[in-house]
């Protein structure tokens, strides 16, 4: 009945439900959608299984341009990277070369630290062990002439230096001073022209006058031809020049002409051996010993007998142990005692005892192996050269090498 | 507004209807996609750029369709989802599906060329998401995540920012009328 009120009134119901879907078309496709969408997340949240389908497609084709990104990202980023290293690696060689010039700078700066400050300890130890006054001076600049020896150091009038003051290091004599300022001096050197000094050889008291050439060596003059001087042996200063004390290192002698009526020797001068920077002015100078050359067959000096180990008995001599008087007296006291006789007593003509009876001391049997215990327990003895006093080093408690030689420091002087 | 008016409204727009070309419309959103899951491994701070959001909410706004718009978002949504492994697929895929229908819906409405417009549109599209992934998170998967009102307001404004710069260049791979 309805129906054809609804016909009659030109309702179709096809037409409405065309009608009706195209004008609520967008909504319905947004609620089916996301209809959808909710069903596939209540399954995957209800199953706790994931779609791996949809996964899948949006992988397989988000990788790819993902692959390929990376791989354009990690060139170019490997290209700027390398490059940047690369810059980075030439700044660091430049920064590290100027790190290794700094430091071998600061090196040889060190080492030249270090042997100067040997070259001063030694200069102490010298300036400290000579018998002569001095003061040390360090050197601050060289003449200005071409072959000029003359350099200047910082010790003048002021410390007490004066004109024609000798100057040394421990190594030898240097030169004098020629001239005196209030806060520096000039020192003629011993290879200046100028510069004379006498000297005497060590082993055969050669004497003579060092004199400067102007170069490196220096020659000895006034050396007669008959006497000998050898290559190799050391001039010291006589102490004639009144400048030198007696005593020092001059030069080694590196040169021997025979020549007539004078030889002609040529000598190094050890005072320049390592440099000039530090010396020693000689403000008072005492003569010293010239050190006396160790001769070939030099005497061995036996020490004394280790001391005893605790608990180990010592050997001890069997007899008295006395000097030749004592045992004189010894024997007279026994001759006296036989014979009932009192020294002293007997007055003047009376019968004096018969001193040729043979009297056996208890505990002198083997009076040699007595004697020679007694040399043997005796202070220490040279077994060469008897005659030879004892250094007057204090002997060491060890036994010295057979051959070996005391120091020079410890040989006996001279002549003083 | 009566039927006539959005016949004639729809009809009207539909001239202003901007066209692409199938492999724009399949290249920018799987690029930004592809942004969205790689550079963040490099530029950690771009990873608060929802750049798969403001290409659905572009072509939405361009396309002036509310079926392809909403079909836009489900799709880049799904994919956004898929390479999320440990998010549900669907869960970005309702909400742009959402985003991509109003967006289209408001882009038949209104001028949706100029500038501030866009900015306006993508700031409101960005908090409207962001709230509706968190409601859908709390509802559908009971995950108690927080929402911080500020903080989405400020990326609101960064995302809008860098949507009107986007959606400048996007212009121009428009196919001319």
């Amino acid at each position: 009945m309805g129906r054809p009120i609804l016909a009659a009134a030109g309702f179709q119901p096809a037409l409405a439900m065309e009608t009706l879907l195209n004008r609520y078309r967008n909504i319905t496709v947004l609620l089916l959608v996301i209809f959808a969408q909710l069903v596939l997340i209540a399954v995957q949240v209800r199953n706790d299984q994931d779609v791996r389908m949809v996964r899948v497609w949006s992988i397989t084709a988000i990788t790819p341009l993902a692959r390929v990104l990376e791989a354009v990202r990690g060139g170019t980023s490997g290209f700027f990277q390398n490059y940047i290293l690369m810059h980075d690696a030439r700044a660091d060689n430049r920064r590290l070369q100027a790190d290794l010039d700094r430091l071998k700078m600061e090196n040889q700066f060190l080492k030249t630290e270090i042997s100067t400050a040997d070259r001063a300890k030694a200069l102490v130890a010298f300036q400290q062990r000579t018998q002569s006054r001095t003061i040390a001076a360090r050197v601050i600049a060289a003449g200005a002439g071409a072959n000029s020896k003359v350099v200047f150091v910082d010790r003048g009038s002021v410390s007490g230096v004066e004109k024609g003051m000798a100057v040394v290091t421990p190594d030898g004599i240097v030169g004098k001073v020629i001239a005196a300022y209030p806060t520096a001096s000039e020192v003629m050197l011993v290879t200046d022209p100028e510069f004379a000094a006498g000297v005497v050889s060590q082993k055969n008291r050669v004497v003579g006058t060092l004199k400067g050439q102007g170069q490196s060596t220096c020659k000895v003059d006034y050396v007669p031809s008959e006497e000998k001087v050898e290559v190799g042996e050391t001039f010291f200063t006589s102490g004639d020049d009144r400048i030198f004390p007696k005593g020092f290192p001059v030069g080694v002698v590196r040169v021997v002409r025979a020549s007539s009526p004078y030889q002609e020797v040529l000598v190094e001068p050890s005072g320049l051996d390592r440099g000039l920077e530090a010396v020693l002015i000689v403000l008072e100078g005492v003569h010293q010993a010239i050190p006396e050359l160790a001769p070939a067959n030099a005497p061995i000096y036996l020490g004394t007998p280790p001391p005893p180990v605790p608990g180990e008995q010592a050997v001890q001599p069997a007899g008295p142990v006395g000097t030749d008087a004592d045992r004189l007296l010894e024997k007279y006291r026994q001759i006296g005692t036989a014979e009932n006789h009192k020294f002293g007593e007997g007055a003047p003509g009376t019968k004096p005892p018969d001193f040729n009876i043979k009297v056996t001391p208890a505990g002198a049997e083997g009076s040699d192996a007595e004697t020679r215990r007694r040399g043997d327990a005796a202070t220490p003895s040279t077994v060469q050269a008897p005659a030879k006093p004892a250094s007057p080093v204090a002997p060491s408690p060890a036994r010295p090498l057979a051959g070996s030689v005391p120091p020079a420091s410890q040989q006996p002087p001279r002549d003083q | 507004m009566t039927e006539y008016g959005d016949r004639y409204l729809v009809g009207n727009q539909r001239e202003q209807v901007s066209r692409f070309r199938a492999r724009v419309m399949l290249a920018v959103p799987l690029a930004a996609i592809l942004f969205q899951v790689y550079v963040p491994r490099f530029l950690e701070f771009l990873g608060y750029l929802e750049l798969p959001l403001l290409v659905t909410i572009y072509f939405a706004l361009m396309r002036r369709s509310q079926i392809g718009g909403l079909f836009i978002g489900a799709f880049i949504g799904l994919a956004q989802d898929s390479l999320s492994i440990k998010q549900p697929l669907g869960m970005f895929g309702i909400v742009k599906t959402l985003v991509g229908y109003f967006a289209a819906s408001v882009g038949l409405r209104i001028d949706v060329e100029h500038s501030v417009i866009r900015f306006l549109l993508t700031f409101f599209f960005y908090f409207f998401h962001q709230f509706l992934y968190w409601v859908l998170a709390r509802g559908l998967l009971g995950r108690q995540i927080p929402f911080e009102i500020q903080l989405t307001l400020v990326l609101g404004l960064l995302n809008a920012i860098v949507g009107v710069t986007l959606f400048h260049f996007l212009d121009k791979l428009r196919e001319p009328a």
